[in-house]
């Protein structure tokens, strides 16, 4: 019973700690992920910040960003924004899954079912294909600087609407999760339409877009996502314990004296932000929000989606992808969206089979 | 012997609940297993019922492997009542019964009047005709119970495994489906066997008393020759004089309070 | 006393006749819903054709222009419609009924985007132009994704798949399968070109070579779907309970995955990624039909259909002289109508 191997395979073991008289509980193995997973995310960000016009050594990349070196600027410029966007916005959109899955009590669900995204995609598609066919060139110059903001409009929108839809004395999650996939439908459906009306270079750029992409994220894309996980962050830890109420049925939920309604709709707005700004940021990048909880659950082998853990295997599944977006068909790039499933998905099915042939045997 | 198993391995995963353990159910008995929680009761109620393969050993219907035998045709002889089944929203008690013949009906045979006798006998025998097309979840838990109950009766078949059929019930309702039990097992000369938690109407109602304990069957026999006041000791680490019933004359549980576990 | 506990074996009491009654009464009206939808669909659109007009195309054709418009392209695109609504809304209340999650629709075990991987294949790789070839590939991708999702979902357990694991294992495929054809879609211009027609899903078009090419699908998936029926009712009380009632859990689940990929396969392939019927279609006749799928699967299949044509038929009205595609008519006016029956009354939970 107490051999290091038997207590290895021990699932959801908690471990009490107690600090005068605050007391929390962990999870070794979700902490053990945390870490493996947050070293692993500096290794995979150092080997993106290699790729580009130039191509450093990883010590190169560690001199540039440790003193002045000749490439301090391309790195500290270009390359370190983009892998942190990478990092910060897999973080979001992994935290963000969390949350919604927790509350639409479904593992299916992710803030695509919030509006957020799909709400975002078509918003930005019709501004590019629109802008496309009227101005010629115009979509260029507006990616720089309109696609953020209008894809953060969009995305809070869609939000809104599905939201305004669902509540009806009170937050039901079966209703949310019902009345969400509605809304997305409209929105996705009208976005494919778009991409039917403008001619097939406008549909590519705004493909490109919609898939989700890292390509030339500078600071200006980081600070955003970093305030807002900044504050989400915090706030939504604070939340688990609420969370953990929330998964059951609504009478026991009650029973266990969280105010519902309100605990719900705090964390979905924290679901919602989360997400809008990540998309707002690099467009929806597909999956991440679905698999990142699940495969962190997996990993940590507890009950319910860690939140912590979510978020860092969000990240680092993004720049995994990121990098095997740039180097698979060098030069040419692929967004980084594209990869996140290719990456994601077979892992994610792995995982499915390992936790079932461990329970089987 | 209708019913055997022998030397069953039985668990979930790795963690091994019950292990080679033996036990024969008797044509035509009431058999009650009981032990205190986690003992492996319904683990072993599941395994007789084909719901769990056993891990090692076997369980025998009829003298026959019980998984060799088609599912389908186990379901015509042997009817299962798990523990807190789950039924779809908006079901009705009706249609819940009518489910019961399933073993029975083909694709171009879906409602013979061989399956509306047995439902409505089913739901008269529980008392539940008149709630015949009421929602399930709009029934009182032990409404819900009788109607699961109905549904197992309705399947028609000789041998019947209950796992805790009297929970959410009120006394009155307990004693109502032990009662029915018993009609059962004297008029149509079923083969029961039940888990239950309250010894009393164990004793009352029960042929053979199984008693388990950590997967093990500590003693088997007559109410009177199981229930003693040592065996309550050895199983329920409880302290508790064994009196006469008064009214059926079989042993009653008078607890005085619990052991300290050595 | 025991015996008089006993009611005269016979007819139940009361309600029962009254719900069959009403069960076939429903049953008639979706029919007639759905005539009235193809009446339409054969009359109506950029140039409507007098009833008369399409009689006399239907009954004895004399090569007048209406009979040429009704005969060569309103029939099979009505057929087409007809097929494919039925094919996706029973495909979509089996999905759910087998994996019990409100989200799961048709393409769920990647059908949808095998059929969609497969044909951009089939363009970029092999030089397909035609859309015939199309849809065999289509179909080919359909079968190939949703036999790997359910091998997936089998293995490494015991026994038949949970519906959990094969509806994570079925948005892992098609996830992977979906970014695959972007990517090379986003290589390939003339694949995304014929691609992002095919993404919205239409109807016209189609001519009556392919409502034949997808007719023996849909008809060997009903077949299929309609001998999973009881099993599916007994699956519905629990993995338990049906076992109890003596069902082969495996053999009925695969049953019902070679129905849905037959019947999604079939429709999306022909027409386009408009699996988005089969989704609310079952959520709109449950309260009407209630748990019992035998008259779930008939009542989503013929209002399926219906919604359909109905669709199709807006389409072609609303944007003179062109047409809104099917697939964006039926989001336009089938969510909303589905968001607002959700809010009406508590959704009937699966």
């Amino acid at each position: 019973m107490s051999t290091p191997a038997a207590s290895g395979r021990v699932r959801a073991g908690t471990r009490a700690v107690r600090l005068a008289s605050a007391s929390w509980r962990l999870h070794p193995r979700a902490v053990a992920v945390t870490i493996t997973g947050l070293v692993l995310l500096a290794l995979l960000m150092a080997l993106n910040m290699r790729i580009g016009d130039i191509q450093l050594s990883l010590a190169d990349v560690l001199a540039a960003i440790t003193g002045e070196g000749p490439t301090h600027f391309v790195v500290m410029e270009l390359r370190l924004p983009r892998a942190l966007t990478g990092a910060l916005v897999g973080a979001a959109l992994g935290l963000s899954g969390a949350i919604t899955q927790a509350i639409a009590r479904n593992p299916l669900a992710s803030p695509d079912v919030l509006g957020v995204t799909t709400g975002a995609s078509v918003t930005v598609v019709a501004v590019l294909v629109a802008n496309g066919a009227m101005y010629g060139g115009a979509s260029g110059a507006l990616a720089g600087l309109g696609v953020p903001a209008t894809a953060l409009l969009g995305g809070l929108a869609g939000a809104l609407i599905v939201y305004a839809f669902a509540w009806r004395r009170g937050l039901d999650g079966y209703r949310l999760v019902l009345v969400g996939i509605g809304v997305t439908a409209v929105f996705t459906n009208v976005k494919y339409w778009l991409l039917t009306v403008g001619d097939v270079e406008d549909a590519g750029k705004a493909m490109t877009w919609i898939s989700g992409s890292l390509n030339g994220r500078g600071w200006e894309h980081v600070t955003p996502v970093a305030l807002a996980l900044a504050v989400l962050v915090p706030a939504t830890l604070f939340g688990t314990r609420s969370l953990g109420a929330l998964r059951f049925g609504d009478d026991t939920v009650t029973g266990l004296g969280v105010r519902m309604n309100l605990a719900r709709a705090l964390m979905l707005l924290a679901a919602v932000l989360l997400a809008a700004v990540a998309t707002a940021a690099a467009g929806p990048i597909a999956f991440v929000a679905l698999a990142a909880p699940q495969i962190a659950l997996r990993l940590a082998g507890t009950s319910h989606p860690p939140l912590l853990v979510s978020a860092v295997a969000g990240a680092v599944l993004a720049n995994a992808a990121d990098l095997v977006a740039r180097t698979l068909f060098a030069p040419v790039e692929l967004p980084v969206g594209v990869v996140t499933a290719v990456l994601g998905a077979p892992y994610l099915v792995y995982l499915l089979i390992r936790v079932r042939r461990e329970a089987r045997s | 012997m209708r019913l055997q198993a022998s030397g069953v391995r039985l668990g979930y995963g790795d963690r091994i609940i019950v292990d080679g353990l033996d036990l024969g159910i008797e044509a035509g008995t009431v058999t009650t297993i009981i032990g205190p929680n986690g003992c492996g009761k319904s683990t072993l109620l599941r395994a007789l019922g084909r719901l769990l393969k056993p891990a090692g050993g076997e369980v025998l219907l009829d003298g026959k492997r019980i998984d060799r035998i088609p599912t389908r045709e186990v379901a015509k002889i042997l009817g299962v009542l798990p523990q807190a089944p789950v039924a779809p929203e908006g079901l009705t008690v009706a249609d819940l019964v009518a489910r019961g013949r399933h073993p029975h009906q083909t694709w171009y045979r879906q409602w013979s009047s061989d399956d509306e006798s047995a439902v409505s006998e089913a739901l008269s025998m529980t008392g539940l005709l008149d709630l015949a097309d009421r929602p399930l979840d709009e029934l009182s838990g032990g409404q819900r119970q009788r109607a699961w109950i109905s549904m197992a009766l309705a399947q028609g078949t000789e041998l019947l495994l209950l796992d805790e059929p009297t929970t959410f019930l009120d006394l009155a309702h307990q004693v109502e489906v032990l009662e029915l039990v018993r009609r059962l097992h004297a008029e149509a000369g079923r083969t029961i066997v039940m888990v239950l938690h309250d010894l009393n109407l164990a004793a009352r109602y029960a042929d053979r008393l199984v008693a388990m304990r950590a997967g093990r069957v500590v003693a088997a026999g007559t109410p009177h020759e199981v229930l003693t006041e040592a065996l309550l000791r050895d199983v329920f680490d409880l302290d508790a004089k064994i009196i006469s019933d008064p009214v059926a004359g079989t042993p009653l549980v008078v607890p005085i309070g619990i052991r300290p576990s050595p | 006393m025991s015996t008089t506990a006993y009611a005269p074996p016979g007819r139940l009491p009361g309600g029962v006749p009254a719900i069959r009654r009403r069960r076939v009464l429903v049953l008639l009206t979706l029919v007639a819903a759905l005539a009235v939808a193809a009446l339409l669909s054969l009359t109506l659109g950029t140039k409507p054709v007098p009833l008369g007009d399409t009689w006399h195309a239907l009954t004895g054709p004399t090569g007048t222009e209406n009979d040429l418009i009704i005969r060569s392209l309103r029939v099979p695109r009505t057929a087409l419609g007809v097929l494919a609504g039925i094919a996706l809304g029973v495909a979509g209340a089996l999905m759910q009924g087998h994996t019990r999650n409100p989200l799961a629709d048709p393409g769920l075990l990647g059908v949808t985007q095998g059929a969609a991987f497969f044909m951009v294949i089939g363009i970029v790789a092999f030089g397909v132009t035609d859309l015939y070839a199309y849809i065999w590939f289509g179909l080919a991708g359909a079968l190939v994704a949703s036999v790997g999702v359910f091998a997936l979902g089998m293995a490494g357990g015991r026994g038949g798949p949970t519906p959990v694991t094969l509806a994570l294992a079925g948005t892992a495929v098609s996830a992977f399968l979906y970014a695959l054809t972007s990517a090379v879609v986003l290589l390939d211009q003339q694949a995304m070109d014929v691609f992002r027609f095919w993404q919205v899903g239409a109807i016209a078009g189609r001519g009556t070579a392919i409502v034949w090419q997808v007719l023996p699908f849909v008809a060997a998936g009903l077949l299929l779907a309609l001998i999973n029926a009881p099993g599916l009712n007994a699956l519905s009380l629990g993995e338990d309970v049906a076992r109890a009632l003596g069902r082969h859990i495996t053999l009925t689940r695969v049953v019902g995955v070679a129905a849905v990929t037959l019947l999604t396969g079939a429709a999306v392939a022909a027409c386009g990624a408009i699996a988005f019927v089969g989704l609310i279609v079952p959520h709109l006749v449950r309260p009407l039909s209630g748990p019992d799928q035998r008259w779930l699967l008939p009542y989503a299949g013929l209002l399926g259909a219906a919604l359909l044509l109905f669709a199709d038929v807006i389409g072609r009205l609303v944007a003179p002289p062109g047409e809104l595609e099917v697939g964006v008519v039926l989001a336009l006016i089938g969510a909303p109508f589905f968001v607002a029956l959700v809010r009406r009354r508590k959704p009937v939970r699966l």
